[in-house]
């Protein structure tokens, strides 16, 4: 498979200490109109949200809806 | 995760409403209210929670008409002469007529609008000649209140899947396919009668900064209701109007001088001086603000760096809250103050998007399609100018419209072998081992848009466009490739995305004259009155291809002064204006 692996800095950040997603929290992930976010399982098997795909609009439910104020969305480089 | 399986389910609604974002569930609601025995499904490829443009919120009502301020009379001269005189005026009339209704209505929803120290409403003069913007202080909650009905009223809510295909049959219509956006599982839904409010074409022209999803409009809106409407046979009417903004430039949002025009604010030149009379959009307000950019008097800017600190302050509160509230953060990486410096501005890519222009799905005052048993209401219908209380007055209007609708009927029978078709269509990028991915085709559909689309409009060059998205659709229909279900429905958008440039190049060169300013500024013609005062319709021919006609403009409701007519033609500043 040919495609290429290109580095991108994402806008949205999430802080795993405070992201409940072990808890089972999806609130960002269903939120979010551009479906960007998963959740991802960290190494030492904890849960956490991130972005997966760099397709955002910068409206910020995600950072809004979040319940612990893990989720801050950042404008995307090449706009910023 | 986002893996991509094989399953097809059927369900049957009386009505299917698609988009759950502004006019979509309002016309769940009234579609509801009006039959309660009615199944209706809210359908959103997103979540109805946070669809569409008004996702985090909106600022305040843009065309309201508050008996008092304004009257539908005035109302319905002010946005024909705002609209080149192209419109049936019965839908913007009846809009006018009944808005404030609704108005009242999410007031009682708990979406609170500004009101003065009696308690009246604050509504305050942007348009040229009638006062019709009413501020919307908790604006930020207008997506909670309506999922708060939802919820009450019953509502089916599915989210998650994306229409793909309208199905017709017996001259009628008939249900959609739709695709899990999370796992490439298919839904078919028969329904009696179906609602569409998939917002703008807004993935259409590609923003300057390069960023895809960097649009005016809500990234999510990629077309997908005009593209539908037209392989479904529905006409489109006057697709050449395209949408073009002024936005702050990179950050592409609204700069929002509905909001800060009343309170001191305006468009200002590269020497802080005033060049348009007035900050409500038009095609002739692009027209001029395009001359000053190119005209070396540019950069435009938002000015407010004269205004007072509470002044300020307050312009600040609702900008960096509602709507688009990552514009506080944009303004603080560049180190921007209002206080000190002006806000550069620029003009936003072309879209359709009735919201602020005409390109759209033909309705009439009922939001009727051609399509019987078809709606269309909000950015994608073509009621003029309709904004977000267009999108919810009119989405009343489909779903009050289709309670009737469904009372007559049975579930129209289609042919199954378009559902067959409509799955390998959808699936083919998933059947391949290597090819292009979604966002390449998407890319350059884009920039080709941009390079040929954007107005001045050249026939020349649009005609090049049409030969370089023919060579792109070779592509994309033999070799698009994706490896989940979450790029499966970005290549659905790509695919959208294509059509509506294919119906932008075409319904441009049918229409041989000028009009609506900048929107169709096509340089070789001149307005032409005689040949042109039509609508144009735009459905798909026997070949595949759009095919085009004319449609008479019906007869005015309210006339139209000749004085009146140029009301908006004349937008520049008189050299004592701007020496003041």
């Amino acid at each position: 498979m040919p495609l290429a692996q290109t580095a991108t800095t994402v806008p949205v950040t999430v802080n795993a200490d405070l992201c409940i997603a072990d808890k089972g929290c999806t609130v960002c992930v269903d939120v979010c109109p551009l479906d960007v976010l998963r959740i991802a399982e960290t190494e030492d098997g904890s849960k956490t949200a991130y972005m997966k795909y760099d397709e955002c609009w910068y409206c910020m439910p995600c950072e809004a809806d979040c319940p612990t104020g893990a989720v801050t969305v950042n404008l995307p480089y090449l706009l910023k | 995760m986002d893996e991509i399986l094989d399953g097809l389910t059927q369900i049957d609604c009386d009505i299917l409403v698609i988009g759950g974002g502004t006019a979509g569930p309002m016309a769940a609601l009234k579609a509801k209210k009006k039959n309660p025995k009615a199944n209706v499904v809210l359908l959103d490829k997103a979540n109805v929670k946070r669809s569409g443009a008004i996702s985090m919120g909106m600022d305040g009502l843009n065309n309201s008409v508050i008996p008092g301020y304004a009257t539908p009379e005035q109302y319905t001269k002010e946005i024909t002469v705002a609209n080149d005189g192209i419109c049936d005026q019965a839908a913007i009339y009846r809009y006018a007529s009944e808005c404030y209704g609704i108005i009242q209505e999410l007031d009682d929803f708990g979406i609170r609008f500004q009101k003065d120290q009696n308690g009246e409403y604050d509504v305050k003069k942007v348009h040229h000649i009638g006062t019709y913007v009413l501020p919307m202080p908790n604006g930020d909650t207008v997506k909670k209140a309506l999922y708060r009905q939802l919820r009450k009223a019953r509502i089916n809510i599915v989210n998650r899947y994306m229409a793909t295909r309208l199905l017709t049959g017996e001259g009628r219509i008939a249900g959609a396919v739709c695709v899990n956006t999370r796992t490439a599982e298919f839904l078919v839904v028969r329904a009696k009668a179906v609602i569409m409010g998939l917002g703008a074409a807004g993935r259409l022209g590609l923003p300057t900064s390069g960023y895809l999803y960097g649009t005016y409009e809500n990234a999510s809106n990629s077309g997908e209701g005009y593209a539908m409407a037209y392989h479904a046979g529905a006409g489109l009417a006057n697709l050449e109007c395209y949408q073009i903004n002024p936005l702050i430039k990179d950050y592409n949002g609204p700069a929002c001088a509905y909001v800060a025009g009343p309170m001191g604010g305006y468009t200002a030149n590269a020497q802080g001086e005033r060049f348009i009379e007035c900050d409500y959009w038009s095609g002739q307000m692009m027209q001029e603000f395009y001359d000053e950019l190119q005209g070396g008097k540019g950069p435009v800017y938002l000015k407010l760096n004269h205004l007072a600190e509470e002044t300020i302050s307050e312009i600040e509160r609702v900008l960096h809250i509602v709507e688009r509230p990552t514009r506080g953060h944009f303004h603080k990486g560049r180190g921007t103050d209002y206080r000190k410096q002006m806000i550069e501005m620029h003009i936003s890519e072309i879209g359709f998007c009735s919201g602020h222009s005409a390109s759209g799905v033909f309705v009439d005052e009922h939001a009727r399609t051609t399509i019987p048993g078809l709606y269309a209401a909000g950015d994608m219908a073509n009621v003029p100018h309709n904004y977000m209380l267009g999108a919810f007055t009119n989405g009343a209007f489909a779903g009050l419209d289709a309670a009737d609708f469904i009372a007559d009927v049975d579930f129209a029978a289609y042919d199954e072998a378009e559902v067959e078709a409509e799955r390998a269509r959808v699936l083919a990028p998933t059947k391949r081992d290597d090819g292009i991915p979604p966002n390449q085709i998407e890319y350059k559909t884009r920039r080709l848009v941009n390079d040929y689309l954007q107005p001045p409009k050249v026939t020349a060059k649009m005609e090049l466009a049409q030969q370089r998205f023919e060579e792109v659709r070779e592509d994309m229909e033999q070799g698009m490739y994706v490896r989940d279900s979450h790029e499966l429905m970005r290549a659905l958008e790509a695919s959208s995305i294509l059509d509506c440039a294919e119906m932008a190049a075409s319904a441009s060169l049918y229409r041989t004259e000028s009009r609506w300013g900048l929107y169709h500024n096509r340089v070789e013609y001149d307005r032409d009155d005689e040949n042109w005062f039509c609508h144009t319709i735009l459905t798909k021919g026997d070949d595949g291809k759009p095919a085009h006609r004319k449609q008479e403009v019906k007869p005015y409701i309210v006339e139209i002064a000749e004085d009146e007519k140029d009301a908006y033609n004349n937008q520049r500043v008189g050299a004592s204006v701007a020496a003041e």
